[in-house]
Order: C-alpha cells, then structure tokens, then sequence
C-alpha cells in the first residue's frame, strides 16, 4: 500500500474523517428518533389540559422551557408537571378536569410566572381563556336528560348563566314534567373542567375536550336565510310574505305549533273522526 | 500513584483526608445545597427557589433561565418574553466569570450519578469497554440545536437526563430514575466518562461558554510534578490538562485555557505537590522552579 501512502494518504486525516462520519452517523440516528417521538408527544391525549392562555399546542411546545414556575404559582395545586412515562410532553404543565380543575383565578398567577411567554401574557381576562370546551358527552347517562333535576353543572360554572344554560324542555315519558337540559355555549366556555369535576355521575357525563374535537364549522358557502333576513332588513330572494300553506279548506298549519288543525265550521255534515263519516247509514 | 491504588493516596497520607478533599466536599455541598434550596418550598411551603435549572426564581427576586434553553426556543421560532432573556443573560455572566462548565461540576445534579460510576469504576478497577469520540458531544449540541428549527419544539426536553433528573427531584421523577441509572450503568460499564465527558449537550454548550470565562485553574507549580499522574486519573476532561501542566517547551502558558475544564478543582485536591490552583485566565505566572521543587516531605522536620 505504499503507493497510496505517497499519494497523500494521512493517517491522521483518516481518523478525523472516520471519527466525523461515525459520529454523524450517530446523531442522524438520534435525530430521526428523536424527530418521530416529537410528531407523538405532540397528540396530547383529550383528557389533558393545559394551563390558561397556553399557545396552541405545536407552538407551546416551542416555547414552553419546562420550569415548573406556573405550577409553583397555581394556588390550587391544579397544574402539574408531565413526568417521564406519562403521556404528554415531558416536562410540561397539564392538569386533569375530573381530578383538580382550573378555578380561573382573576390574576392568572400562572399566566405572570410564565418566563417565556408559552402562557400567553396577552391573556389578562380569565373569562377569556380557551383551555378547551365542556360538552355534554354521554345524554344517556346525563340525569337531566332523564326529566330528574340536577343542574349541577349549571350551578358550579364560574360563568354563570352564559357558558352553561338551562334549556327547558317537555318530559315526553311522563307527559306532564319538564326536563332542565343542560345546554354549553362555546362563545364563553373557558374549559375549566369545574363541570366535569362537580358532575355527580360516576363517570362524568360532561367533560371538557380540546376545542379541535369538540367544535364542528358550517362551510362557509352556507347562507342562513333568517340571518341574512335579519341582516338586509328583507327577504333577499322571495316576497317577504307569511308562508302559505296550500290546504284543503277549513284546515290550517300552525307552524312551530299543534301543526295541522281542522279548522270545523259548526255546520258541518262531517263527523270530527272520518270514521263516522265513512260508516254512517246512506252514505254520502 | 502506584498500579491498582486510587489517587489522591499520597496527598491523603501527608496532609489528611480533609485537604486530600477540600474541594470535592466544597463541591459536592454546593451541589446538594443548590439542590436543598428548590426542595423547602413544595415539602414544607418556605419558598427560597421556585421553578428548576431551565427557569427559576430566587426569593422572588432573582429571576434565572438556561441560556441554551432560552436559544432552543428562539430556534423554534418564539420570542420570549424580556425577562427571560434579562435572567438567560445573568446566568452567562455569571458562568462567564466562575467558568462555563461549573455549571457541570458545581450544580448540575448529574454529576453526583457519573462521579459516582466513576469512582464506583476506579474501586473495582474495571478497565476498557467502548471508545467514543470527545467531539461527539458538539455532534450533540448541534443537534439540540437543529431539532427546534425543524420540528418547532424543544426536542431535546423529551429526553435531556439533566432536566429530567433536577425537575424529578423537585415535581416529581416517575421513571426518569430509569434514565438516570442508565447514565450510570453507561458510565461504569460501557465507556468510561461517557455522559459528561463525550455527549452531554448542555455540558457541550458550557464549554462553549467556558472558552471566554474568567476563572481558571492553573499549573502554576508546574516545575514541581513529579509524573506521579494522579491529576490525570481523577480528571474528568484529562485532556485539558496536559498543555497547561507539560507545554511549557512549546511555549503554553500553566493556565489551563480550555473550556472544557469543568473548575472541579479536583487535580487540586490530589496533587501532593501543589502544582495546581485557581487562577484567573490572565495569570500566567509560574511559580519559580527552586521553590516549587521543594517537595513537602522533604521540608517537614
């Protein structure tokens, strides 16, 4: 091998390269995994929130530095930190509805100890913050949809009255009660959990899931007349005037109503069931 | 030092335990005390230090931010808020002057698991196992700083043993000792300083930092050696060291200029001719020849 040798070949240049080949070789490989596990850390699971005025989760994870100081400043000790084995992030603050939820403190201390700005400064009304949206997931098993009276969830929202309404409705098993459905409104849900963790069933009927999940989106093709009605101060397409309804005579519709109504003139040679008029002797 | 013996022996012998390990006990209580401080507030609620080494706050004054974390985040994409560079920047000063990689021997709570593989290897005398490169750990710090650009999140925190384990001790380890104690068995079994020596990032990136600091341990006494290679057993970056202490024909200065020098001060500790000692980077004096020949034990009466 001599002849190589006087054409140029460094022992010395040799290992450098081979030691600079392995060791990139190495990292690559650290890198691709490394990679992969980040595209799966970022699926945070439904049941995991994060701490008010979080950015969305892709850029959160850029910026959140994994100190601990929002949870240290959590009064309630609802924030923790994700441990190695757990399912979100390591490092990162998360809490669980169901256990200890969020109580919206008016100073969002966790928002102010947050160095980096992952919990977004901007943020200075609570009633603002959008950690996720309650839903009522399970009607079946919701006691308020049975015609009991609960309204648990109702009562507990720290938003009283806006993010969770009572929706009154007629009991159609008993025929004469009513029920006091439970109704979330996103416009003012915050995703505290509070509903979720006050829900008496045994496993919660309302939880609060990442708004991604939850939220669905008209296409934006879609036009509701009556809004656009009420926008243009008149109908748009058609006359605007009051639908009519092309009955037999005497019978009417009440829209919204009784629906079909027979409207009988006290004159008439007709029974008020058909019956009568079809079996009576002599026939028409 | 003599074959299968630790080092250190002779210094122990002449001057104590005590001296023999002056700066290891000063290390390893700073190391502990950094630690104790974070711990009175989540198990008693006395709060000195909240947060952990990423990002803390000292008696709700002193805000402090790992520099390289705060980079990662800027390479993800994120401007932080102003404190967070403010309190990134007192922690560069301040590693500026005391060395970068005192952050490495003086607080970092892996160190106390890698020192521990590595006395745990000197004891059981356990030669040999694998070879890494020592530029692995630029290879490394690259990396750490490449993943945020890419993937637009701090990577390197899904797995980074240094936060992992400080964080563990404070909010909770789940199976981060898993972690832990791989480094450990790495360490002790397969390659000898692997961890702190070859591919730790964050060490990497103090290094980077130490290239400029102020404090410096010296070779001051150089003419004094005696090749009893001591230092070079118990250093944990031995390369560092042969420039300062044997390059005076090349025309090196006695201090050690490196920035991978970790100022744990244990050459110190084991020379049992005071030939190391800390200087500040400037001080390139040597100590004249005649009075640093004079060996101790041939002064004593």
């Amino acid at each position: 091998m001599s002849g190589r040798r006087d054409k140029g070949f460094d022992p010395v240049r040799r290992r450098l390269l081979t030691e600079g080949l392995r060791s990139a070789a190495g990292v690559a490989l650290v890198a691709t995994v490394l990679g992969a596990w980040q595209r799966q850390a970022r699926a945070l699971p439904a049941t995991a929130i994060r701490p008010p005025g979080a950015l969305d989760e892709e850029a959160f994870q850029g910026a959140c530095i994994r100190c601990g100081l929002c949870v240290r400043d959590c009064p309630y000790d609802t924030l923790k930190l994700a441990r190695f084995g757990e399912p979100v992030a390591l490092g990162t603050p998360w809490f669980e509805a169901r256990k200890v939820p969020c109580e919206m403190c008016e100073d969002i201390p966790c928002v102010a100890a947050c160095p980096t700005g992952a919990l977004d400064h901007s943020l200075t009304d609570i009633t603002r913050a959008r950690m996720g949206v309650a839903l009522i997931t399970d009607q079946e098993a919701c006691i308020a949809f049975q015609g009991l009276r609960c309204e648990v969830c109702f009562n507990v929202c720290p938003v009283r009255g806006k993010a969770i309404t009572l929706e009154l409705q007629h009991n159609r098993r008993s025929g004469k009660h009513a029920r006091f459905i439970p109704m979330v409104h996103s416009s003012d849900c915050t995703g505290c959990g509070k509903c979720e963790e006050a829900c008496i069933l045994e496993e919660a009927a309302i939880k609060v899931l990442p708004i991604r999940l939850v939220k669905g989106r008209l296409g934006r093709h879609y036009r509701l007349g009556w809004k656009e009605k009420e926008k243009a101060g008149g109908a748009l397409v058609t006359p605007d005037v009051p639908h009519q309804y092309n009955l037999p005579e005497g019978m009417r519709y009440d829209y919204e109503g009784e629906g079909l109504i027979r409207e009988q003139p006290a004159d008439s040679p007709f029974s008020d069931t058909p019956l009568d008029t079809l079996n009576r002797k002599g026939g028409l | 030092m003599k074959a299968g013996e630790m080092p250190g022996l002779a210094v122990r012998r002449e001057k104590g335990w005590l001296v023999a390990n002056r700066w290891l006990l000063a290390r390893r209580f700073t190391q502990l005390a950094i630690l104790l401080l974070f711990l009175p507030g989540p198990w008693f609620g006395w709060w000195i230090v909240k947060g952990n080494l990423s990002s803390s706050l000292t008696l709700d004054v002193l805000p402090l931010t790992d520099p390289l974390l705060l980079q990662q985040v800027l390479m993800s994409g994120h401007l932080p808020e102003a404190i967070a560079a403010v309190s990134a920047f007192i922690v560069l000063a301040f590693y500026l002057l005391v060395g970068g990689r005192v952050y490495c021997s003086w607080v970092c709570p892996v160190n106390m698991v890698t020192d521990a593989a590595e006395w745990l290897r000197m004891r059981l005398n356990l030669k040999g196992g694998a070879s890494l490169s020592r530029r692995l750990r630029w290879w490394m710090l690259g990396l750490v700083l490449l993943l945020p650009a890419v993937t637009g999140a701090l990577t390197w925190e899904l797995i980074n043993p240094v936060s992992m384990m400080h964080r563990g001790l404070i909010f909770g380890m789940g199976l981060a000792w898993a972690v832990v104690l791989g480094i450990f068995l790495l360490d002790l079994l397969i390659v000898r300083r692997a961890w702190c020596g070859h591919l730790c990032p964050v060490g990497a990136f103090y290094g980077l930092l130490g290239r400029w600091s102020l404090l410096r341990v010296s070779a001051v006494n150089r003419a004094a050696c005696d090749d009893c290679m001591d230092c070079f057993a118990v250093c944990p970056e031995k390369q560092v060291i042969a420039p300062a202490l044997k390059g005076e024909a090349k025309g090196h200065g006695p201090v050690i200029d490196s920035g991978l020098c970790t100022n744990c001060g244990r050459c110190i500790d084991v020379c049992a001719r005071d030939v190391f000692r800390f200087t500040q980077r400037f001080d390139n004096r040597v100590r004249p020849a005649t009075a640093g020949s004079t060996h101790q034990s041939e002064v004593s009466p």
